[in-house]
């Protein structure tokens, strides 16, 4: 776990990042910064290249060329991985990539950053006891006949969105990115979703969240940042403009295609 | 149901129905062919010849539950079971010649997971080319030739790999016959059971089964895995290869050739899921335990041997279907079905 830092203005800074797959410029010189405790809206059309951005932010891909600056101090991008952004505390929900359908909760909660002896051997006794509080306090999965022994794959959609963001918050991290957790959810398990989302942001976290439906991103990001073709084209207030205008404004940057 | 008690039975007891099944078959044998399976020396028997498919099936394990395969192992017991056997026959190499072994084929299985997770070529496609090309130099290097290990049971290395540690106690003939091989085997099998259920290594392994995509974003190098999964099945097969050669006290160019659809079903049999992200070393056991004894259960009830693979055969199909009832309700359904459907389809055309 690293220390946190008394004093630093962005939790993450992206300074001039590119991305290139093949001959596919997928991210154009990309400039962000998210500060301690804000929602930040990432929205555009698919293929604007939200997940990409978000997967180098997150240590999963490697930019072809850029910087990156997490709590104001710069990452060899070399070292950057998963792994050292989990340490750095920042961690990612996806929409359907967090969690491994075959496997028990109590496994998913800890894979990556097990609970071992020396020789790497899991303590399994002592993983599945803290998995079962995580359960119980930080999602407030009590009465719903889910165990730490259950296997995801029994789990509906919002049930895995609501174990993933507890693994998140449990990990304590400073930033919570959250890909498209309400995908091909119902509305009550949508109202939970950003319920957790709420949570993230009275807990003094940072969080950025992905989003198609522009109502939801729209009620409870502090900021929106638009991405079209790979480039940022505006950042938006929520405030300055209802979902109706928002969408008008997407619908116009279709156009210009 | 299931859901409520968190785990279902089936999880909650490793390898429940293979047990059963395998107790099934042996009752079975012992009712068909009772002056074979009820004395001890098929018994004795099995533990000096099951140990090379079961090594083998143990790596499959780990392999198949990482949603990959590998079709190369039997030629790395052609590969390193030459290379020991010239540098211990030609060279006289002693347990230097067993090092050598195993280093080969340590290094042949961690050739094919470079090229499989750093050239991203599909395992199947990989092993199947390693396969004809390490076998291809087993046969170059050896000029086709097999080597005859005469008086080999006189070396420190037979005695300890594949030796007979009681021969000489006397009044237990059966004992006589205990084999040293099974105790490594034993031991190996239990330390990789303890890998695959609460080693960091086994858990990575069934979530690169379950979904590489899932593993990489929670932080598990998936290619430096794959790699040393491949890895460890090369040295699991150069154990086989130096066990079979010792064993037989010769080696030979296509002593491997019997081993890859009995090795591969016996892991599927075991109950580990051929998609990956399931996979029990207990079942492995069992299954290779059925494979052993329906090929000598058939013999001993008068069958010729041409009838053991196609029964092996017929367990390995049933094993599969039973396997996709009890574990993979959506096919499950779909299978019902159109079972149904076709049933309709049947009626509608009686109909006519």
């Amino acid at each position: 776990m690293a220390p946190a830092a008394p004093d630093f203005s962005s939790v993450i800074r992206l300074e001039g990042v590119q991305k290139y797959f093949g001959a596919v410029h997928a991210l154009r010189d990309i400039n962000i910064a998210i500060g301690r405790n804000e929602i930040v809206g990432l929205i555009g059309d698919n293929g604007a290249g939200k997940s990409t951005l978000i997967k180098v932010m997150t240590g999963v891909l490697a930019p072809t060329s850029g910087r990156i600056f997490i709590r104001d101090r710069e990452i060899q991008q070399s070292e950057y991985s998963v792994r050292m952004a989990h340490d750095l505390s920042i961690e990612t929900v996806y929409q359907d990539k967090s969690l491994a359908e075959k496997q028990p909760l109590w496994r998913n909660f800890f894979v990556g950053r097990q609970i071992t002896d020396r020789f790497g051997f899991i303590k399994i006794k002592q993983e599945k006891e803290v998995a079962r509080q995580i359960l119980i306090d930080v999602i407030g999965f009590r009465s719903a006949g889910i165990t730490v022994d259950s296997t995801v794959g029994k789990l509906s959609g919002g049930e895995r969105q609501g174990i993933a963001i507890g693994r998140a918050m449990h990990y304590n991290a400073d930033l919570i990115v959250l890909d498209e957790p309400t995908a091909a959810l119902g509305v009550a398990e949508v109202r939970k979703v950003i319920d957790f989302v709420r949570k993230i942001k009275n807990s003094g976290r940072a969080c950025i969240y992905i989003e198609h439906n522009l109502a939801h991103v729209h009620e409870v990001a502090d900021r929106l940042v638009v991405l079209d073709r790979g480039r940022i084209v505006s950042q938006v207030d929520p405030k300055d403009m209802t979902v109706a205008e928002l969408t008008e404004y997407l619908i116009g940057l279709q156009h210009e295609h | 149901m299931a859901h409520g008690s968190g785990e279902s039975f089936v999880q909650r007891f490793e390898a429940l129905p293979i047990i059963i099944v395998f107790v099934l078959l042996l009752a079975l044998f012992m009712y068909l062919s009772p002056g074979v399976f009820l004395a001890p020396y098929i018994y004795t028997t099995f533990l000096s010849t099951l140990p090379p498919l079961i090594l083998l099936a143990a790596g499959l394990t780990f392999v198949i539950g990482a949603g990959e395969i590998d079709l190369c192992f039997p030629s790395i017991i052609a590969f390193s079971g030459f290379v020991f056997a010239v540098l211990f026959k030609e060279y006289d190499l002693g347990w230097l010649a067993v090092i050598a072994g195993l280093a080969s084929g340590v290094l042949v299985g961690f050739i094919n997971g470079l090229i499989i997770a750093k050239v991203g070529i599909p395992s199947f496609m990989t092993t199947l080319g390693t396969q004809f090309f390490w076998a291809g130099m087993a046969t170059v290097l050896s000029g086709g030739k097999s080597y005859a290990l005469r008086g080999v049971e006189e070396s420190s290395v037979w005695q300890w790999i594949v030796g007979r540690p009681f021969a000489s106690v006397t009044g237990v003939p059966w004992l006589q016959e205990f084999s040293i091989q099974a105790l490594w085997t034993a031991v190996i099998v239990g330390f990789l059971w303890l890998v695959l259920t609460r080693h960091r290594f086994g858990e990575h392994t069934l979530f690169i089964g379950d979904s590489n995509d899932v593993s990489r974003v929670v932080g598990i190098d998936v290619d430096r895995e794959k790699i040393k999964i491949f890895t460890l099945m090369g040295f699991l097969a150069a154990c086989a290869a130096i066990i079979l050669t010792l064993e037989n006290k010769n080696f030979f160019g296509n002593q491997g050739q019997g081993y890859l659809l009995t090795a591969i079903a016996s892991v599927l049999i075991g109950g580990t899921s051929i998609f990956g992200g399931r996979a029990t070393i207990l079942g492995t056991l069992f299954g290779c335990l059925i494979i052993g004894m329906v090929e000598a259960g058939l013999v001993a009830a008068g069958l010729t041997g041409a009838w053991v693979r196609t029964v092996q055969g017929l367990i390995f199909l049933i094993a599969i279907i039973f396997y996709m009832y009890v574990d993979e309700p959506q096919r499950r359904q779909a299978f019902v079905a159109r079972l149904g459907s076709f049933r309709r389809f049947g009626s509608a055309r009686a109909a006519e």
